[in-house]
């Protein structure tokens, strides 16, 4: 956070950091006082724009045309950092002959199968050597002219991303881009390095993902990654949300982000080498090292050499099993039961009536919060009740509300958004039945165990063969710093038995030291827990080193080699981080070095050995298999090598730049409740023709349930409000502060309504485009000091197929003056609109073919779709059953 | 309180005093010449870090008699500087909000009403029920014949509030029982 | 200058004996980001009642409305468009060039506040006029040099800190509300009711209910070397606490940056002790005229006239002494 300060220009896009995270903004105003400049990109003016140089509005979603065209704009000019890139990043590498751009696919990658819906990356590779690109050394073109190379295919690829298309697509002026990407150019290079800051404004998306990467390739191309004042900060919303995903409660991965094998991975060689080859350079030679010593920590004597470590216990993946999935199977009637651990989706997730009707098909329910959420009362007092829809007495779902301890009542970790382990100590014991999540889980293992003890299925081993012995306290709290010394790892035989492990380096594939999290090894080195380290601030440099501990091995700027110039200096004094110091033959400087320490700048690298040992000195990319930034993504990314722009399913605005509309790889569920507007694709999509974005603002929290119950904050942001400009006001005739409803193809909900220029029509496509801002943080209850309609309500279950996170930034509504209907009326005014734009098909017969309807046959494993959609189809096609019956695709 | 003497009347300080015009130290009550911030009296105070946003701003939290009585910011972070933004000033009323929950609830099926229940007996209910659910939605193997080893009849979504360790011990039993849908916030 | 201010500034002249210069705020609204959080940290301190129906009250983000009784500081949000932009930057320039400081060097660097740093690189060009902008900026009690609150209290309630700040005391305050309109600011008000739960949910009764209430710069925390917690708890440091004459300094050194940027709109508020209220312990930097921000132009302190009024009241009070003492002496009898 701190390093904010540092840079000479910062470009906030996606993210309304001032409101969103107003105690790191202290750093951008920091470098502002410092004279930085400070850009925000953002449909909406907000808190941020209010203090920043500029305000750039943009339409949402066309964040990648915008980015796009400052890539272009440094390459025509010749203005990136010529030996960062052709040094640091994989510009020179060239691109095996079959690989087709979307520029030359009408809008499409080479390898896209329409049946499926998605790619196979296969003409995506590296050219060259199997064996060669295996060890990271694929054919390369140091002068960057060849034809295939990266570096020219980026540049054909953006090649019309112009200024003009910039205006034609996001709404942006041309002054205003000239002066963003000039501002870029100027604050990048040896002397100066620009920061760029999102958040969900680029994840919530489909295709969100590739927007990060537009960012990525930028600042590769600008020289500002593993710099001070440089990179991207993700700026994330959770106490420990950043943590969280480390050590997942995440469906798709195992800690330290290696993957959850899927069906058909039994061969244990076979699986790690799909995470990283040992020939190939880098951390990830070691995948198999990192899951030996976590199923070591998991199932310790019964995981061995001769049971493979116990990987068979592991359960095996057949697509995509994320959160909206699970709704879906629980729509099916396939869950029975269902955790909360402090989350509230009957308003925080997206369709949340859908979420809603999900939970009364359960056979029981587990809420652990500390007050009466939303999602533990929707069968009293729900919005389904409320319209008559839904009576208690037709809902079976049994419901357990088990009071939480905060965090104060607790000890534990954080990790925070700059990958920051930080312990907070327990000041009081929680009150009544409180407990920690920490108590409550491993209680409840400690009774499954219990009840299993005299079991003899095999389908019970894995419970009954876990290590799960933790230490508790006289309240049967379990010691979460035992369970942080798990994690971190230790040796578990040998002369240093029971020794914590200092770091991942000491792991070992023999079975002789075990660790929960490879790249939280060394949180606990020497017994000490390096998480409560709190050397104040004031004593120390500005990296303070010796506050918290960063992952991995307490580096405070990844990749931070590459602050230093191939032969290892500081490309400036100003910009010094680290550097080859020749007298002591190390890597130094204010940060530990991202490096193997003793590695020469110009040490060619043993490519017979792999791993870190194969690593050449000016290899700064540490963690990829060729050791290079990658401009192109050979592999990694399910919708691309390179971002290319596609428009929202729900946009009225036709793709500028190419036939294809819609992002082809997108997921979306098929359900009567789950309808989209066509957009530009069919004539109804003019029945919504309004964007809308969601967000969340200072004085609230997500969902509500840390908020909208503690009187203080209520009173500041008592309702739900929209946000519209005085132009959408007259045009609708909408009264300041007054009464709207907003109808989507999903929901209705009402607002109170926020006429401002704060709000900017945008002109694009020959049409002016009004966008609706809306503030997600209300539900419908009766607990919380206040509620109001939530935005989520709105929102369908569309989502990015990289992440499989729903697009909440950019749909499309109409809006009218008023409050909505009570009772069956609201979904009767949200069916009047979906006939007037031909998404019920009764009184509308579907003509276009239907071209959306979901495939025969099952998902091969590891394609974690569930319907393809082809561009002629975003309109539901008619007379399909719902997905409710379809098997998860 | 002590009896008021002649001498301790405010007017008579006034007169007496460095304070002619009655504005300061004459017109003072026994009560101010006593403040103290309620934090002197508190029996400790430990390090902590707030549960909002990822940002991780370091809190300083002052109990007394088992209750947190003031919650704000640690001027030692170097990453906060001592600052909470006002969810972050907020937090002793998260601990303290009126509408905080401390009891166990359940509601039966189709039930109407919240009722009591004691917490070994909810326990109990849901490592049963878990096992019920377990058993009764389990996936040995796929079409093909490839070992699943799975349950799909538990699910659970949280996570990115609650403590790394605890997000450790959820992935670590759910995944030994077979129980793959795991989500929390970061998929939201 | 008025009487009941003398050169050793107000709180010697309450007759306190110490060596600490006067305390005060300096808000720079030119940094506020509108996070509120001044107001949060404040109520919860002090244990303030809500405020508001818990309705959207028709003003931009800003739902409390005002200072008052229950709210200390208040956060106030102005959306502008470019022409009042442009006459905000010619007033600045004007009051500037009637007499604003020159560049002097920057005064220490206090917790959090950045080093005076090198600005040579800083961009000198006059930014184009912006076509809008949105002010945010937290009002709080202004500890007048003069107070008008504090000249009329009849029953000795509120009192000069030795901090120079103005300090209700609530067991002694009657509630008799005399001070509430000797305020020019309209900051002190009468609390009525209320406890930190919502209306329809109070229970138990404020003590403090029916007394007059304000802010104190967190007096029960200055006695124990504390900050208060508006500025403590400020993300951006737009509020910093400290001694008056540092702060001061600090004000006038960044309106003189702010110009040098071309932000000529800057001016200082209650920095002037010539002004009606001698003026304030709350400085504070705005980006325009006072009353865009709710802030009197000219505020006046009501007893102006006080030093006449006062011989007599000395005539009455001696007199008063005088029953007193002998009704105590019938007392002891």
């Amino acid at each position: 956070m701190q390093d904010f300060a540092n840079a000479d220009l910062i470009v906030i896009e996606g993210s309304n950091m001032a409101e969103a995270h107003p105690v790191a903004f202290q750093w951008v105003i920091e470098a502002r006082k410092r004279g930085s400049r400070v850009i925000h990109v953002d449909p909406r003016f907000t808190r941020t724009s209010a203090n920043a140089d500029r305000h750039i509005p943009i339409r949402t979603g066309t964040d990648i045309v915008l980015l796009g065209g400052v890539i272009r704009h440094v390459l025509e000019n010749e203005l990136y950092f010529k030996e960062y890139v052709q040094a640091y990043t994989n510009a020179s590498t060239l691109i095996s002959e079959a690989y087709g751009d979307p520029e030359d696919l009408d809008g499409l990658f080479s390898g896209y199968d329409p049946e499926t819906g998605t790619y196979d990356n296969t003409t995506w590779a590296y050219a060259g050597d199997p064996d060669a690109i295996a060890r990271g050394l694929p054919e390369r073109d140091e002068t960057l002219q060849h034809p295939r190379t990266v570096f020219q295919i980026l540049k054909r690829h953006y090649a019309r991303y112009t200024p003009e298309m910039v205006q034609e697509t996001c709404g942006i002026a041309p002054e205003d881009f000239e002066y963003l990407a000039s501002s870029i150019a100027e604050n990048s290079g040896r002397e100066k390095t620009t920061m760029f800051a999102y958040a969900l404004g680029w994840t919530q998306h489909q295709g969100g993902a590739q927007m990060i990467r537009t960012s990525g390739i930028l600042q590769l191309l600008m020289g500002n990654m593993g710099r001070p004042g440089g990179g991207i900060m993700a700026l994330r919303g959770h106490a420990t949300i950043q943590g969280s995903t480390d050590i997942p409660t995440l469906y798709h991965i195992l800690p330290g982000y290696l993957p959850m094998p899927k069906a058909g991975q039994d061969d244990f060689d076979e699986y790690t080498r799909l995470v990283g080859k040992k020939e190939q350079k880098g951390f990830w030679a070691n995948a198999d090292i990192y899951t030996i010593n976590l199923l070591k920590a998991w199932w310790g004597k019964h995981a061995t050499a001769e049971n493979d470590w116990a990987y068979h216990h592991l359960p095996r993946l057949t697509g995509a099993h994320g959160t909206y999935q699970t709704v879906m199977r629980m729509l099916e009637g396939g869950v029975d039961g269902y955790f909360l651990f402090g989350q509230n989706p009957a308003v925080g997730s997206a369709n949340g009536r859908m979420q809603r009707l999900g939970l009364t098909h359960l056979k029981w329910m587990v809420v652990r919060d500390f007050y009466m959420i939303e999602s533990a009362t929707f069968w009293k007092d729900g919005p389904e009740i409320e319209s008559g829809e839904l009576s208690p007495e037709q809902i079976g779902t049994e419901m357990f509300f088990l009071p939480a301890a905060n965090h104060t009542e607790k000890a534990g970790s954080f990790t925070q958004t700059q990958r920051m382990v930080q312990w907070r100590d327990q000041a009081v014991e929680p009150p009544g039945d409180a407990k920690s999540d920490l108590e409550f889980m491993y209680e409840l293992g400690r009774r499954v165990r219990e009840k299993l003890k005299d079991s003899s299925d095999p389908r019970d081993r894995p419970i009954l063969e876990l290590t799960w012995d933790y230490p508790v306290n006289e309240h049967g709290e379990p010691d979460a710093e035992a369970v942080l010394a798990e994690i971190n790892g230790r040796h578990i035989s040998g002369e240093r038995a029971g020794q914590p492990l200092a770091s991942f380096g000491e792991m070992k594939d023999d079975g002789s030291t075990s660790g929960g999290c490879w790249i939280y090894s060394g949180v606990y080195a020497d017994g000490i827990n390096r998480a409560r380290k709190r050397t104040p601030g004031q004593e120390q440099d500005e990296t303070a080193a010796e506050w918290g501990w960063a992952w991995p091995g307490n580096r405070r700027i990844l990749y931070n080699r590459a602050s230093a110039d191939p032969e290892g200096r500081p490309w400036s004094e100003r910009k010094k981080w680290v550097w080859w110091d020749e007298e002591t033959g190390t890597w130094t400087g204010k940060d530990v070095p991202d490096f193997p320490p003793t590695k020469r700048p110009d040490d060619p690298g043993d490519p017979g050995k792999g791993g870190v040992a194969a690593l050449a000195g000016n290899d700064a990319f540490t963690m990829q298999s060729d050791g290079r930034g990658w401009l192109f993504a050979p592999t990694g990314m399910v919708d691309g090598p390179l971002p290319t722009h596609y428009e929202s399913p729900e946009s009225n605005i036709p793709n500028p730049l190419y036939p294809q509309q819609s992002n082809p790889t997108r997921v979306t569920f098929q359900d009567e409740d789950n309808l989209s507007s066509p957009g530009a694709s069919a004539q109804g999509g003019e029945v919504y023709p309004y964007v809308f974005t969601t967000y969340r603002i200072t004085e609230h929290h997500t969902a509500g349930g840390m908020s909208r119950f503690l009187p203080y904050l209520s009173e500041l942001q008592p309702e739900m409000y929209c946000e519209v400009s005085p132009e959408l006001a007259a045009e609708i005739g909408l009264e300041p502060y007054g009464w709207a409803t907003i109808i989507s193809a999903r929901n209705a909900i009402e607002a109170k309504v926020l006429v401002t220029e704060r709000m900017t029509p945008l002109h694009v496509g020959g049409r002016t485009v009004h966008q609706i801002g809306l503030p997600f943080h209300w539900g419908r209850g009766s607990a919380a000091v206040v509620q109001g309609d939530g935005a989520n309500d709105l929102i369908g279950m569309n989502l990015d197929a990289n992440t499989q996170i729903q697009n909440s930034k950019n749909n499309s509504c109409t809006i009218l003056p008023g409050r909505r209907p009570r009772g069956p009326g609201r979904a009767e005014l949200v069916e009047e609109y979906r006939r007037r734009a031909g998404l019920i098909p009764a009184l509308h017969p579907q003509v276009d073919g239907a071209e959306g309807a979901p495939g025969a046959g099952p998902a091969t494993g590891g394609t974690p779709h569930e319907v393809r959609g082809p561009e002629e189809a975003t309109a539901v096609p008619t007379g399909e059953p719902s997905m409710k019956e379809m098997r998860n695709r | 309180m002590a009896r008021k003497t002649f001498l301790d009347w405010p007017v008579i300080r006034q007169l007496r005093g460095a304070d002619p015009t009655g504005r300061g130290t004459a017109v003072t009550s026994p009560r101010t010449r006593s403040t103290m911030p309620r934090t002197a009296e508190a029996d400790g105070v430990v390090d902590s870090v707030c549960p909002y946003c990822a940002v991780g701003c370091s809190q300083r939290v002052f109990h007394k008699d088992g209750r947190v009585i003031n919650i704000e910011g640690n001027p030692d972070s170097p990453v906060s500087r001592g600052r909470l933004c006002p969810k972050g000033a907020a937090s002793e009323q998260l601990a303290n909000s009126y509408l905080r929950q401390t009891k166990v609830r359940y509601r039966r099926p189709y039930g109407t009403e919240w009722e009591d229940l004691d917490l070994d007996t909810a326990m109990d209910m849901i490592a049963d029920r878990f096992l019920e659910a377990r058993r009764k939605h389990w996936e040995d193997e796929d079409e093909q014949g490839n070992p699943l080893r799975r349950t799909m009849g538990i699910a659970s979504l949280g996570g990115a509030t609650i403590d790394n360790e605890e997000n450790y011990l959820i992935k670590k039993f759910f995944t030994a029982a077979g129980a793959i849908q795991m989500e929390n916030q970061a998929r939201i | 200058m008025s009487l009941l201010a003398g050169p050793e500034g107000p709180s010697a002249d309450a007759g306190w004996d110490h060596d600490h210069e006067r305390k005060g705020f300096f808000t720079d609204t030119s940094i506020c980001i509108g996070c509120k959080a001044c107001e949060v940290a404040c109520k919860e301190w002090n244990r303030n009642p809500i405020d508001g129906n818990l309705e959207i009250l028709g003003s931009s983000y800003d739902n409390t409305g005002e200072l008052g009784a229950n709210t200390w500081r208040h956060v106030a949000f102005v959306e502008q468009g470019q022409e009042r932009i442009e006459e905000a930057r010619e007033s600045g320039r004007k009051l500037v060039s009637l007499g604003m400081p020159g560049i002097g060097p920057k005064s220490s660097g206090k917790r959090g506040a950045t080093p005076a740093g090198d600005l040579s690189d800083v961009d000198r060009t006059p930014p184009d006029t912006p076509e809008f902008r949105w002010l945010m900026s937290s009002d709080v009690c202004k500890h007048c040099t003069n107070a008008g609150c504090l000249d009329v209290c009849p029953t000795g309630a509120i009192f000069r800190s030795e901090y120079g700040s103005v300090v209700v005391q609530q067991d002694v305050c009657n509630g008799c509300g005399t001070c509430v309109s000797a305020c020019p600011f309209g900051v002190i008000e009468r609390r009525d009711d209320g406890t930190v739960s919502p209306f329809a949910v109070r229970e138990e009764e404020d003590p403090r209910r029916n007394t007059a209430s304000k802010c104190t710069l967190c007096y029960d925390r200055l006695v124990d070397g504390e900050q208060p917690a508006c500025s403590a708890t400020c993300p951006t440091q737009s509020i910093t606490f400290g001694d008056h004459p540092d702060l001061t300094a600090d004000a006038k050194q960044r309106v003189a940056d702010l110009h040098e940027r071309g932000m000529t709109e800057a001016r200082l508020y209650g920095a002037n002790p010539k002004d009606g209220v001698g003026g304030t312990g709350s400085v504070f930097l705005l980006l325009d005229e006072p009353e865009v921000y709710g802030l009197p132009p000219d505020p006046q302190v009501p007893t102006k006239a006080l030093p006449k009024l006062y011989a007599r009241t000395g005539i009455a009070a001696a007199g008063m002494v005088a029953a007193v003492a002998l009704s105590f002496l019938g007392a002891r009898r």
